[in-house]
């Protein structure tokens, strides 16, 4: 059996189990909707005032959503022994939590990035600025799920890890919101954003080299 | 089938937890055509013992050997040949038996008996396609033990595998075992039940006689 095979049936075996599961994957779209559709009722709907916010509140919403639904990368997992199972095959662990996260950011992420423009144009969003949105959601969200397995994979052994994943994972979060919202207020006001696209790419370049390599020396913790 | 002789050597071996020493300098070998089971009162380690034998747990000091070489530089080697079914059955619910092993046979290797074969020695015909889910927690066990057959391992490390197991799945099992020794292969498991094994190289190891001593 040679990796790449074990890579790709662990990569189908997370989206079969996320099909099987549909209201599961409902979920972090469904609140990435209504924050959105909500926040104008909260501020009021002041055009000129919303195209202002829309770019960091998709990207906070965004982010959000991503961070609910981080637990469910590993917990199944760990709850049934699979894990254990995943750890003592005969291939290299980082590479199959590698492909987890991607399996976890089609379910997860891919959605938020093909609502993301509909809800743009809801809120009045310049329309040059949708490309640059779409680009750095693109880059930005794997990053997410990336920086995401670190944290998961240190707390899935604690009982009541929740907390404790959000303070591990937020900080780490805010350069990609930083840069992900810069990005389209730059597009947003007819700037270039390549600068910011260049540090979103360095960003997502860094996470899939290093994060799986952590989050797997991350589960060996958990799991002893 | 290579049957090259196999050799699992646990070299001093110790295990803390909470500041408690649950075993200290524990060595015992095992090889081809042998079978250890673990004995003691609850709590005196023999789930960490075969955690650590796995790899999933480092010991707080010495070291596991396979075929002579640390495990842990040796991983590849095996991982394909050594199977472990532990407290947890480590299979999905919502997917069937079959795609279960499936996803096992390619992480760790494939024996040259097939699934369908695996499963029907277990007694598991006819559930094959449905979701684990809809399984008894017996039957369960029973897909999970089927792992063994289904994989190439040479080596079983077992923890209370009888868990939920009716008198006949027992039996089945423990004449399993009996064909595994026989064929050369080598078994580590703990177990509260009786286990009546006819194959000669069977050993019994006692944590807790060890920790009186």
């Amino acid at each position: 059996m040679t990796p790449g095979r074990a890579f790709l049936d662990l990569l189908r075996r997370d989206l079969l189990l996320a099909m099987r599961r549909r209201s599961e994957l409902a979920n972090p779209l469904l609140f990435f909707v209504m924050v959105i559709v909500l926040f104008p009722l909260g501020v009021g709907a002041e055009p000129k005032l919303l195209a202002q916010m829309s770019a960091g509140v998709v990207w906070v919403a965004a982010l959000l959503a991503a961070l609910l639904t981080l637990d469910s990368i590993f917990r199944s997992d760990f709850e049934d022994g699979t894990l254990e199972q995943i750890l003592i095959g005969a291939h290299p662990v980082p590479m199959l939590v590698l492909a987890k996260v991607i399996a976890h950011w089609l379910v997860t992420g891919l959605p938020l990035l093909l609502v993301a423009p509909v809800l743009a144009t809801f809120l009045g969003m310049n329309p040059d600025a949708i490309g640059a949105l779409m680009l750095s959601l693109l880059l930005g969200t794997p990053v997410l799920s990336l920086i995401g397995s670190i944290g998961v994979a240190l707390t899935v052994g604690l009982r009541r890890g929740g907390v404790i994943l959000s303070l591990l994972v937020l900080p780490l979060y805010v350069p990609v919101l930083i840069f992900g919202a810069a990005a389209v207020d730059s597009a947003a006001s007819g700037m270039p954003v390549t600068g910011q696209m260049y540090i979103m790419a360095a960003f997502l370049v860094l996470a899939v080299t290093l994060a799986p390599l952590a989050a797997a020396a991350a589960l060996r913790i958990s799991l002893s | 089938m290579s049957e090259q002789p196999i050799s699992l050597e646990a070299h001093h071996l110790s295990c803390i937890r909470d500041d408690r020493v649950l075993f200290e300098g524990l060595s015992f070998s095992i090889g081809s055509g042998e079978a250890i089971v673990l004995e003691g009162r609850n709590g005196t380690g023999k789930t960490s013992l075969l955690r650590i034998l796995c790899g999933l747990r480092r010991p707080d000091e010495g070291e596991v050997r396979w075929q002579g070489i640390p495990i842990e530089k040796n991983y590849v080697d095996y991982y394909t040949r050594m199977a472990f079914v532990g407290h947890m059955d480590g299979i999905k619910r919502e997917l069937s038996a079959l795609e279960n092993l499936r996803l096992s046979r390619s992480l760790c290797g494939s024996g040259n008996v097939s699934i369908e074969e695996a499963l029907e020695t277990l007694l598991l015909t006819g559930y094959e396609d449905i979701p684990t889910y809809y399984l008894s927690a017996g039957q369960r066990r029973r897909v999970a033990l089927a792992r063994l057959l289904a994989t190439d391992a040479r080596l079983w490390i077992l923890d209370e595998p009888f868990t939920s197991l009716d008198r006949e799945g027992i039996a089945l099992v423990e004449n399993l075992m009996d064909e595994h020794v026989g064929a050369g292969g080598a078994m580590i498991m703990t177990s509260h039940h009786e286990v009546r094994l006819s194959t000669p190289g069977v050993r019994v190891l006692n944590l807790s006689a060890r920790e009186a001593a």
